[in-house]
């Protein structure tokens, strides 16, 4: 039980506007193991970024957690980790974001902002907290005669490490990567997912990692989660849900996506027809079902609800 | 004005001494990383920007000839088109489809009658999978892979030869992606086109391209056909690359995902 550091429950989250509510994410469960990294993709809209958010506590008003649970090693915390006074942001659980300079504030040297990053978070007296952040600095690779440096005087790739940096330095249980490496090249890229993958794993820290790149996924996670429009489709394994995907949209999500192993010029891409539903045009019953090979009568009224890790009629014993 | 200080001017050789050709009908792909110059040479392949030295031939016509009239510049520019990268920022939001795809028609004076311009307009529309009554919206009506497709009918108006498409795929999630990529290729065989295709993913230009340009820094590091090239790469860049990009395990029910038990 204490290898649990993270347990969702029917999480849904609301966004009320004029004419009724839209509801990004619908009833999602699952859990984090301590140390593990466990990847959330899906495409643009899916919800894995508000998954985060709502962890997080940093959903934007008008929307909110309307139901569920969220519980950080055995605390619950979802009513109360929006609230700064709860230590729980930036302490327990922090957060990369995609756009460095989301984290960084430009008029302030990173030395600085990892210092105050420690004081806030941790008790320690100024001396202490700057030994710690050219620790950290050290840590993620970048030389610490860079202390007094601006974010402006790094390249993307090194400004994401000072960013994981950042999140590493108060000691959390947990970090929210919300596609930490999308805007870097991909050499850059591979680096900063192994420096990440490394520290977290010296430290026992868990990642959620978030990203609709199947390549990072394969390359980074323990375990992966797939969204579309709001809920789970199919969670487990990396390894065997890239080899064996059961849900009808993994798969397609898969056989979709190029390799630089094979193929050729003559090599039609496998596309999976349609878009993904808006969010004020849901379909009833399984949200995939116009989109999908196999659909049947069930699937068009009833709700798949999630059996041995996919939420399909085609598997589980409904 | 006061001038108060000065630094010598600086240059920076954003692309140097880069040379080569494409086939008709075929696709070129140039593969570089941030800083590489493969934009600048897709803005300079296209006249939307003036080369510092050498030239650029179309069909043997130098591009950037001076000496040459309005009228003549134009049929030449007509040949060519660009589809970019941000599928937000390449359509003006506060124009209809229907007038998004008229311009090029009227700029090169292609239509000759109201009814001719609408019915040009279905026909491209559906020529890139869209229906005749996306005329009337707006851009922010439709997904990024829809816009990318009506930025695809609009460089499509002029029936060129040769369209520069610029990361056209990076910004779309991959089902998307995959759907773009397909109609690329499609209108390639259907209409006789030949594209440079820039990108930084080396598993799109694996599919998409018969021919590679690898570009570092603005020079061009290698270049050969694609299969070579990814199966052995010569240069220690291009191998960087190619081990840097991200693979997937695949089952062989993903590759065959149409006959799925």
């Amino acid at each position: 039980m204490s290898d649990l550091i993270l347990s969702v429950r029917n999480l849904r989250v609301v966004f009320p506007h004029r004419h009724g509510e839209l509801v990004p994410i619908d009833d999602i469960s699952f859990d984090i193991q301590r140390g593990e990294i466990i990847g959330f993709v899906g495409e643009s809209g899916a919800g894995k970024s508000m998954t985060g958010a709502a962890i997080i506590g940093l959903i934007d008003p008008p929307g909110y957690i309307d139901r569920g649970e969220i519980w950080l090693g055995g605390e619950r915390i979802d009513q109360q980790v929006s609230d700064p006074a709860s230590r729980i942001r930036g302490k327990r659980i922090s957060m990369v974001f995609q756009d460095p300079l989301t984290s960084l504030n430009p008029l302030r040297t990173i030395g600085d902002q990892l210092v105050e990053t420690i004081q806030t978070h941790l008790m320690i007296g100024g001396d202490q907290a700057r030994r710690k952040a050219i620790a950290g600095l050290e840590e993620v690779g970048i030389d610490p005669g860079r202390f007094g440096a601006y974010p402006h005087e790094f390249s993307g790739g090194m400004r994401q490490r000072v960013v994981i940096a950042l999140a590493l330095c108060a000691e959390p249980e947990l970090i929210i990567a919300d596609e930490p490496t999308t805007a870097l090249d991909v050499s850059v890229q591979a680096q900063v997912l192994e420096l990440l993958k490394r520290l977290c794993q010296e430290r026992g820290a868990s990642v959620m990692l978030i990203t609709h790149d199947m390549g990072v996924i394969a390359e980074t996670t323990d375990r992966v989660a797939v969204l579309y429009a709001g809920r789970l489709a199919e969670i487990g394994p990396t390894a065997t849900l890239l080899t064996q995907p059961k849900h009808p949209y993994t798969r397609g999500l898969i056989a979709s996506t190029p390799s630089v192993e094979t193929g050729d010029i003559n090599t039609k891409l496998f596309q999976i027809p349609g878009v993904m539903p808006r969010l004020d045009a849901l379909p009833a019953g399984c949200r995939f079902h116009p989109r999908c090979e196999h659909v049947v009568a069930r699937c068009k009224h009833e709700q798949p609800q999630l059996s041995a890790g996919t939420a399909c009629f085609l598997y589980g014993d409904e | 004005m006061r001038m108060i200080a000065r630094r010598p001017k600086r240059f920076l050789d954003a692309v140097s001494d880069v040379s080569f050709s494409i086939e008709k009908g075929r696709t070129y792909a140039l593969v570089g990383e941030s800083g590489s110059g493969k934009s600048t040479i897709a803005l300079m392949t296209v006249g939307l920007l003036r080369p510092s030295a050498g030239r650029i031939l179309i069909d043997g016509h130098d591009l950037h000839d001076r000496s040459r009239t309005q009228a003549a510049h134009r049929k030449i520019r007509q040949r060519l088109q660009m589809v970019f990268q941000s599928p937000y920022a390449s359509l003006n939001p506060r124009w209809r489809v229907g007038s998004i795809l008229a311009e090029p028609l009227r700029v090169f004076g292609l239509v000759q009658s109201p009814q001719a311009e609408i019915y040009r307009i279905h026909e491209l529309l559906e020529q890139v999978g869209l229906s005749a009554s996306d005329a009337s919206r707006f851009p922010h009506e439709f997904s990024g892979g829809q816009r990318q497709r009506i930025s695809i009918a609009r460089a499509l108006a002029s029936r060129p030869e040769f369209i520069v498409c610029d990361e056209p795929t990076s910004a779309l999630d991959v089902s998307v992606q995959a759907q773009v990529l397909n109609l690329l290729k499609e209108l390639q065989e259907d209409l006789g086109l030949t594209y440079l295709f820039i990108t930084h993913d080396l598993a799109v230009v694996r599919v998409m391209a018969h021919r590679i340009g690898v570009l570092k820094g603005g020079h061009l590091v290698e270049e050969e056909e694609t299969a070579r090239l990814i199966d052995s790469p010569q240069s220690d860049y291009t191998q960087m690359l190619i081990r840097s990009a991200p693979r997937i395990q695949r089952s062989t029910a993903g590759d065959s995902a149409a006959t799925l038990a």
